[in-house]
């Protein structure tokens, strides 16, 4: 099992492209079982043996697991009892556990992973590339996946693994390699490195944590949501088509909230505040709610009841716009979709969600070369890596990308930070750049919330936690003494009410998260 | 950042360049394939452009190609289909025509009058589309065909000559325009023609088209509109609104489009106006890219086709169907799409290699500093 690890824009994507011939190297060769080859396309890569899952699973949710399996390669063991037959046997074999005849939809995302490596398995690969597998799993999960791994090892296959979980590589990886600037840096075993020094060599400097230190909290509320409920989209909105749905952008839904006929709540009466210099985090299996809950506060999707309050007023009926320019800055969880204008250049981004605020605009005009002056400025000041302004935003690497709707988003100086993943696919250095921003605004006062799948980011920048499941507010934890696994088992619904670390004693007030407000903000 | 502009210049020139190239080569494979010169039709055309009168049909015409393709281009801008500029084109101009004939004011008021109803004819056709795609889901591009067809019913309908319309011999017309609202052009003389005086009303529309679009917040938020909905919505584009306003500005257009030759010539809408404008304008929105610079030369080009062939049927000593500037301009649409996605591909691959080897080459010269 060999790992691959590097910062955002090092070339691991493209180097996993190559490798499964999604794109074509310049220079170079590549050899698989001391054979050298050349993949025009990924069909010749399968025909090698070598498959890949991808982060963003690539499943139709409609179809059942033996479908999905069988779909583009029908000729194998064509689409009835010998491709079950084969399923079957492959699960059993390297203890997936697939059941051939459920219904993708019904299933949760691990789930779903799995029948991603089935599928590549029913391909007869002999290689697996897996680009971060971890980064949607909580846990526990995570930790069945590397089970499934080290049977897929013991069965003599190879795994290639990326992640930017560097405790993860340490724990299941052989060997691994780092690559920085589109080159190899080193390689390491596992056994005589640690974090810290793998952290190193992908940067160059330390290892960020994401600490806060002293709490910044004040008494005054920014955002007030309150018994704030949303219907699942489908199923009020019937024909209208430009709706995506929650799950739709990362592929996953959780089998609650796509099973049933009756118009299904995404939100239940949640209710939270949020204070000037507070971080609140949310915890929560992808597909929980968290979509609609920032579509709500942001206002793409209003709510169905309940209020938004913000800094005492109430914006439940605003439009996004008005949100926006009264101080609310989005960091959006897929920034390809909702972040940017992949094809526009980087001042033009820039000017993104803040069309009518300086210095972007004068009156009904825009103001060009201000946009462009303060690209300029943020692309100097957030570590952009850019030859210019004027190139597009799909030429950046992600984690640049992610830094510009950063500094885009800070520079309006908001009073209130939706911040969704806000360093999802981002490489370890910009990662401490984009926490550092956060604190520094938080300590001026402004009031984040923060959704993220990084349970270490959660509970070390959050000064509150929370737990989203099924769409409501399960449980609270505090982010001082909660440990990633125990906040993993209240997100698959294990646990509810107060979480308190299990060294302590007493579980004293498990029952006080039934008050909708919530114990700690009531207290502040 | 210079190396990028010219870059960029070099990709917005590439595309139509290619398209071109591909359609004429295309054009001359079906010359060869029945048997006739691949050259001769070619250079007849070229000669019909020399001539100062083909020069003034071909101005005129293009006046009201601009105008139709800036209705199919604000669309296009924000990925709208307005397929219905056609049908738009016709009523309005046929609305104009009737308010025209029957209501006389000095010409300082008629002639802005005129224009208003045009805008509005056109925009109230294609406004039905908007809100029925913004309330119902339903496709513009449906909508707007169906619409199309409607229009035609509808105008065969008020001409009749117990509603507006004036019957002259067996063409049904909408009876002549009072002359306060004729707007006058530019006389060069009898053999050579004129031409409308409301070509300046096509350039000033594409000057405006531009400015609105990159210089103003409205443009910026059709435009990201156009690129990414979902990003457009959650920088607060009511992506609602927008699509019918977009809707309501293409049909205004569209409703101009006609105008030059109304008020310029033809003083009356009856069964021999043109048709199929519109369908036209899709063609040179395309090819122009929806840049009102670009439109205009596509706009020129499809005029010259369309008055330069009819001299192929009375070549000597061999005679070439017009037609053959027909099939052009259909291999010119295949051409522009085809080209323009694979240098569009093409150009963004190549940029992203670029940044990544100037980062890259960034890098190599900090650590060399470092090292030094």
């Amino acid at each position: 099992m060999h790992a691959l690890v590097g910062e955002n824009g090092a070339g691991k994507s493209t180097l996993m492209k190559i490798l499964y011939g999604m794109q074509k190297p310049d220079e170079g060769t590549i050899a698989v079982d001391g054979e050298q080859v050349t993949f025009s396309s990924p069909a010749d890569a399968i025909a090698r043996g070598i498959g890949m899952v991808h982060q963003h699973f690539m499943l139709a949710d409609n179809l059942t697991v033996l479908e999905n399996v069988v779909l583009g390669s029908e000729k194998l063991y064509g689409i009835g009892g010998n491709a079950r037959k084969k399923i079957k046997e492959i699960s059993d074999r390297y203890g997936l556990g697939v059941r051939p005849d459920a219904l993708v939809e019904d299933l949760g995302v691990a789930d779903r992973q799995r029948v991603e490596i089935l599928k590549v398995l029913f391909r007869g690969a002999k290689t697996l590339i897996l680009d971060e597998p971890t980064a949607v799993l909580v846990p526990q999960e995570v930790d069945a996946l590397f089970d499934n791994l080290r049977e897929l090892k013991s069965e003599g296959l190879s795994v290639i693994f990326i992640s930017h979980k560097l405790g993860e590589v340490l724990s299941v990886a052989d060997e691994i390699t780092v690559i920085r600037r589109g080159t190899t840096v080193g390689t390491a075993v596992p056994a005589e490195t640690t974090p810290r020094q793998l952290a190193e060599m992908m940067v160059g400097s330390e290892l960020p944590t994401p600490e806060t230190a002293e709490s910044t909290v004040t008494d005054k509320p920014v955002i007030q949501v309150a018994h704030l409920t949303v219907y699942a989209s489908g199923g009020a909105s019937l024909g209208v088509e430009s709706e995506p749905t929650a799950g739709g952008v990362s592929g996953m839904i959780s089998p609650e909230v796509a099973l049933g006929g009756e118009v299904k709540k995404a939100l239940d009466d949640v209710s939270f505040t949020i204070h000037a210099g507070e971080v609140m985090g949310i915890a929560g299996v992808e597909g929980n709610g968290q979509t609609e809950l920032i579509d709500a506060l942001i206002g793409t999707k209003n709510a169905d009841s309940g209020t938004i309050a913000f800094l005492g007023e109430d914006i439940t009926p605003w439009s996004t716009r008005k949100r926006r320019e009264s101080g609310v800055g989005y960091i959006p969880e897929d920034r390809h979709r909702q972040g940017l204008l992949l094809e526009a250049p980087l001042w033009e981004n820039r000017i993104l969600g803040h069309v009518t605020e300086a210095p972007n605009a004068k009156g009904f005009w825009l103001n060009i070369k201000g946009a462009q002056a303060d690209t300029r400025r943020i692309v100097e000041e957030y570590d952009v890596r850019t030859p210019g302004i004027d190139v597009t935003a799909a030429s950046l690497s992600g984690g640049n990308q992610q830094k510009l709707i950063v500094g885009r988003e800070m520079s309006h100086s908001p009073k209130f930070l939706i911040a969704a993943h806000p360093t999802r696919g981002v490489d370890v250095g910009a990662q401490a750049q984009i926490w550092d921003r956060i604190r520094e605004a938080r300590r001026a006062g402004l009031a984040v919330l923060l959704i993220s799948a990084d349970l270490d980011e959660l509970i070390g920048l959050s000064d509150t936690l929370r737990v989203i499941y099924n769409g409501t507010l399960v449980a609270d934890a505090d982010p001082a003494t909660i440990t990633p696994e125990e906040l993993g088992s209240a997100m698959t619904g294990a646990a509810t009410g107060h979480l308190e670390h299990v060294d302590e004693e007493h579980v004293d007030d498990a029952e006080t998260t039934e008050e909708a407000a919530g114990p700690e903000d009531e207290a502040r | 950042m210079k190396k990028f502009d010219k870059e960029r210049v070099l990709l917005a020139v590439a595309g139509p360049v290619i398209a071109l190239v591909a359609a004429i080569l295309l054009t001359s494979v079906v010359l060869i394939a029945s048997g006739k010169s691949p050259i001769e039709p070619y250079t007849l055309m070229l000669e019909q452009a020399g001539y100062s009168d083909v020069q003034v049909l071909i101005v005129n015409q293009a006046s009201m190609y601009y105008v139709a393709a800036l209705a199919v281009a604000i669309g296009f801008r924000m990925n709208l289909f307005n397929i219905g500029v056609d049908g738009q084109y016709r009523l309005a101009a046929m609305m104009t025509a009737v308010v025209g004939a029957n209501i006389a004011l000095p010409s300082f008021l008629q002639i802005p009058l005129l224009l208003l109803v045009g805008v509005l004819t056109g925009a109230f056709w294609a406004g039905i589309a908007g809100v029925l795609k913004v309330t119902r889901g339903v496709s513009e591009v449906v909508a707007t065909i169906m619409l199309n067809a409607i229009a035609t019913s509808l105008i065969g309908y008020l001409t009749l000559d117990n509603i507006w319309g004036v019957q002259v011999g067996n063409n049904n017309t909408t009876g002549i325009m009072k002359d306060s609202g004729w707007v006058p052009g530019i006389d060069l003389g009898a053999d050579v023609g004129e031409i409308y005086g409301l070509v300046f009303l096509a350039i000033a529309l594409g000057i405006v088209y531009w400015v609105v679009l990159n210089r103003t917040r409205f443009g910026f938020d059709l435009r990201a509109t156009g690129e990414s909905e979902t990003a457009a919505a959650a920088s607060g584009v009511d992506a609602k609104k927008m699509v019918l306003t977009a809707m309501l500005i293409s049909g205004g257009i569209a409703g101009l489009s006609g105008l030059p030759l109304l008020l310029g010539d033809a003083h009356t809408y009856s069964l021999s106006f043109p048709t199929g404008l519109g369908f036209t304008g899709i063609t040179i929105a395309l090819l122009g890219r929806n840049n009102p610079v670009g439109i205009a030369f596509a706009a020129l080009l499809i005029a010259f086709l369309d008055k330069a062939s009819p001299a192929l049927d009375y070549a000597t000593p061999v005679a070439y169907e017009k037609e053959i500037a027909t099939i052009m301009q259909g291999l010119i649409v295949f051409a522009v799409v085809i080209s323009y996605e694979a240098v569009r591909q093409w150009g963004l691959r190549r940029q992203q290699k670029r940044v990544g080897a100037e980062l890259a080459a960034a890098a190599q010269n900090t650590k060399k500093e470092v090292t030094v």
